[in-house]
């Protein structure tokens, strides 16, 4: 990555395609006040994106907009993290992709806050709060799936062991970013370890660390998550909506 | 602003201001002014509560969970409440069949907090029915198990994004037409529920309105996108009102009790009448060649839903029971471990903490 732009576009997208997947709960979850629970997540992973998605074209100064760098983007234009795009799949992985990047998102947007470019410190300003929230609630629900049943021990654990070499790529270094991924991996090992032993669950020590994401080299799931998500803005070149 | 009441981009006029939203909140200060007024004690020991129960409801007092009431009573709000909860719940899925989808991001994040709305509606009319003694978890299974309906509009299919204009529009504005008198229902935690429902379904409504407007005033292909919906669901939002009065089984007793404060075909003729004028803002027709205004009788005259096509849909053959249905039992069924599992660590948690304290 270099420049703000990049920066900013990387942030952009790990905020847009989590609240598109988050979105995907709507009318499926497992309580109606984790209905209710998921789409406010969605609703301020949206509202990031949005503010950084506006930065980040202004930043590149090629008159594109949210919408533009939203609808008319290809896959590979992307670049979001690989971890945000995988799909739902069950409950105890969902939770698991939403507890991995609350516990990264929370020491960036802080770090963010208080950083040189004002327009960034800002957005980390609102958003840490919300990352916060995002953190309780995903660590609540590891240590209920964590340490409930038998059956939600053995998803949680295979969530957790199915999601975690992904949340390498969160801390790729970046010495010329306004904050370095890298500098945030001590408060995330902070926050993860006591939380994952309360649970009852064991930290995987796989070696595998797939990435890709910030250079724009994505899974197969990202296409089909565009796809959907760009049909109808598609369709209507330049219309309003 | 409520209800009829939009500020329209281009600045079209509003309607009579107060409208709708007025008379919710007429029905704030009634309630207040009744509370206030307060009842007597309650029942001398040795009255006839049936007596005592009429004469609270025709003070216009509110009858509360601890009071006595007649049993049909309970039953009916039970009902009404609880079928109303369920039409929130099943209600999220039309629409929540294009949020991934959304045009704009704006458009999306408005359509994901709408959805989400209406789940807290159903949570709380849930609640408001469960001070008539039954738990949400069993008005969750009497729906499961086909017992309790829902409104059988969002057995209808969303075929294209102005089909959410359309449900904003047309149902949730039918919706309001439907539940500003239940503001004033003779049960308080009923009354008290629609006057909050009320306010954020005219959001709802606002927003509908907005998607139409921008549609209708685009390009060709998004102006009959608006159009289509609106063919497609001005009927079946007619039919929303329920039966002709004539062959409505529940609303004599109901409208007794003030429960109901209106007849199906009163709320229906209100209903036209408002989205008449709010079409030809829109620039939308209404696809019915028959309607035009009746200077006698000072409201518009109009062709009626066809009620053997609502008939078969209560019965369950609508387009989208089925799916409907299915979805619903498919999270309640997908969702159980979780549940299970929240219920096995709150109790591991609440055994340590006595564990701590002995």
């Amino acid at each position: 990555m270099n420049g703000p732009f990049d920066f900013t576009l990387a942030l952009a997208d790990d905020a847009l395609i989590a609240a598109q997947r988050l979105a995907e709960w709507t009318t499926r979850a497992p309580e109606m006040e984790e209905d209710i629970a998921l789409a406010n997540i969605a609703l301020d992973q949206l509202g990031a994106a949005r503010l950084l998605l506006s930065y980040a074209g202004e930043l590149e100064g090629a008159g594109r907009d949210e919408d533009a760098l939203a609808y008319l983007r290809d896959d590979r234009e992307f670049r979001n993290a690989l971890m945000v795009e995988l799909p739902n799949d069950d409950f105890a992985v969902t939770m698991a992709k939403l507890f991995f990047l609350a516990a990264y998102q929370l020491p960036l947007y802080t770090a963010l806050a208080g950083c040189a470019d004002e327009r960034l410190a800002a957005i980390g300003a609102k958003a840490r709060k919300e990352s916060a929230y995002h953190l309780d609630h995903g660590a609540l629900w590891v240590k209920r799936l964590g340490d409930g049943t038998e059956e939600s021990h053995r998803r949680m654990q295979a969530a957790v062991d199915q999601v975690w070499p992904y949340t390498h790529e969160l801390f790729a270094a970046d010495p010329a970013a306004p904050v370095d991924p890298a500098t945030l991996r001590p408060a995330f090992d902070e926050v993860v370890g006591p939380v994952l032993t309360e649970a009852t669950l064991t930290q995987p020590d796989s070696a595998w660390a797939p990435a890709g994401g910030r250079a724009g080299v994505h899974t197969e799931h990202l296409a089909y998550l565009l796809a959907e998500m760009q049909v109808l803005h598609r369709a209507h070149p330049g219309a309003k909506w | 602003m409520y209800g009829n009441d939009f500020s329209a981009p281009d600045g079209a006029t509003d309607e009579a201001p107060g409208g709708l939203l007025g008379e919710v909140e007429a029905a704030e200060a009634e309630l207040r002014a009744a509370a206030a007024r307060g009842r007597r004690g309650g029942p001398a020991p040795d009255e006839d509560l049936a007596a005592y129960f009429a004469e609270v409801v025709d003070a216009e007092q509110k009858i509360e969970p601890r009071d006595w009431m007649p049993d049909a009573y309970r039953r009916t709000l039970i009902r009404q409440i609880a079928q109303h909860a369920h039409s929130e719940i099943i209600g999220m899925q039309p629409e929540g069949n294009w949020i991934s989808r959304a045009p704009s991001l704006k458009r999306k994040a408005i359509l994901l907090a709408k959805v989400q709305d209406e789940a807290g509606h159903g949570l709380y009319l849930y609640a408001a029915a469960e001070t008539l003694g039954i738990s949400r978890d069993e008005l969750v299974q009497l729906l499961l198990d086909g017992r309790q309906k829902y409104s059988s509009i969002f057995n209808y299919p969303t075929l294209s994004w102005a089909d959410v204009g359309a449900i904003g529009w047309l149902v949730d504005g039918a919706a309001i037409v439907n539940q500003v008198p239940l503001c004033r229902c003779s049960y308080g935690p009923y009354a008290r529920a629609m006057i909050r429902v009320c306010k954020e379904e005219s959001f709802h409504q606002r927003q509908g309105y907005e998607i139409l407007h921008t549609l209708a005033h685009g390009t060709p292909a998004q102006q009959a996108m608006a159009q289509d919906a609106v063919d497609r669901w001005w009927y079946p939002s007619l039919a929303m009102f329920g039966p002709p009065d004539g062959d409505s089984t529940h609303s004599a007793q109901s409208m007794a009790w003030k429960i109901k404060r209106f007849s199906n075909d009163d709320l229906r003729q209100r209903f036209v009448d408002m989205c008449v004028q709010q079409a030809e803002i829109l620039g939308l027709r209404i696809p019915d060649a028959d309607l035009r205004w009746n200077d006698e009788r000072q409201a518009y005259d109009y062709t009626q839903p066809d009620y053997d096509e609502l008939m078969q849909v209560i019965s369950g053959d609508g387009p989208c029971n089925r799916e409907r249905m299915a979805h619903r039992r498919a999270a309640h069924a997908d969702g159980s471990w979780v549940r299970e599992a929240a219920a096995a660590y709150a109790a591991k948690r609440a055994e340590q903490r006595e564990k701590v304290a002995a």
